[in-house]
């Protein structure tokens, strides 16, 4: 039986290489990816302790139902937005958005 | 070495090599399919946990909706501007150090952490068992969530929508 702390291990690994995509990446698109990465680290997590926790029952995994309802609807409304954003400026690059600093 | 070790390794190998792919290639059609390598390693990850309803919905959700959105997105989003790439070499230590630190802080408060080593067993008929808690228990959740849904559905059109088209 594999360990809880081997598949916090894992959720912990996937959300810091999330962490890294957000941070750097230019590309509008993988930086939502990224965020999608992260909330599927929790996921991980929640799953996780749905099974071996001390008052382990179903509700985390319900928990992560409504998670992954919400990472959804980011990634829809997300995808909008660059969409609207390339319309106007014609480039998603996260460095070139910049309208609000000048 | 039991079976389900090996099916831990490879559900998790598959799951980090995805993340990382996704950090090092450098098209970006390929790292949203090496995403897509990620979540159906975490989906192999929720079937080991007796999770099998979130695993069919990670697939659905995650593997394909998603990913595909996002190869659809990268398709309609391709600009002049692959080419240059200006260098930012301090931040991109600075944002792998902050990476490496949240990592290393989340491991060692989990090995050095004495975690309840006995699994509760789920049952095999947990799909019925989340239908039944989710229309007990979280009835206005449930329908927040639907609102929420439809929300954002409607949110999404009038914003991709071009702006001269009336109606």
């Amino acid at each position: 039986m594999v360990p809880l702390g081997g598949y916090l291990a894992v959720g912990a690994i996937l959300f810091s290489i999330g962490v890294y995509g957000l941070l750097t990446k230019k590309n509008g698109i993988i930086v939502l990816l990224s965020i999608e990465l992260m909330l599927n680290a929790v996921n991980v997590n929640l799953v996780a302790f749905s099974r071996f926790g001390i008052a382990a029952n179903i509700t985390g995994q319900i928990f992560s139902v409504f998670t992954i309802t919400v990472a959804a609807a980011e990634a829809a409304i997300g995808l909008a937005i660059l969409v609207a954003i390339f319309r106007n400026k014609a480039t998603i690059n996260a460095s070139e958005i910049d309208i609000m600093k000048r | 070495m039991t079976g389900q070790y090996l099916a831990f390794f490879i559900f998790a190998l598959m799951a980090i090599t995805g993340g990382v792919f996704m950090i090092n290639l450098s098209r970006v059609i390929h790292m949203v399919l090496s995403i897509g390598l990620s979540f159906f390693g975490v989906a192999g990850l929720f079937i080991m946990l007796q999770a099998e309803f979130l695993a069919f919905v990670q697939v659905l959700i995650y593997a394909g909706a998603i990913t595909i959105m996002m190869a659809m997105g990268t398709m309609m989003t391709q600009g002049g501007d692959e080419g240059e790439k200006p260098k930012r070499r301090l931040h991109n230590v600075l944002s792998f150090l902050s990476a490496v630190l949240v990592g290393a802080f989340l491991l060692y408060g989990i090995y050095t952490t004495s975690w309840p080593t006995e699994p509760t067993d789920l049952g095999a008929n947990n799909i019925k068992e989340i239908g039944v808690t989710l229309f007990s228990n979280f009835v206005i959740p449930f329908e927040l969530a639907s609102i929420l849904l439809l929300v954002a559905l409607v949110g999404a059109i009038v914003l991709a929508k071009r702006d001269g088209e009336k109606d």
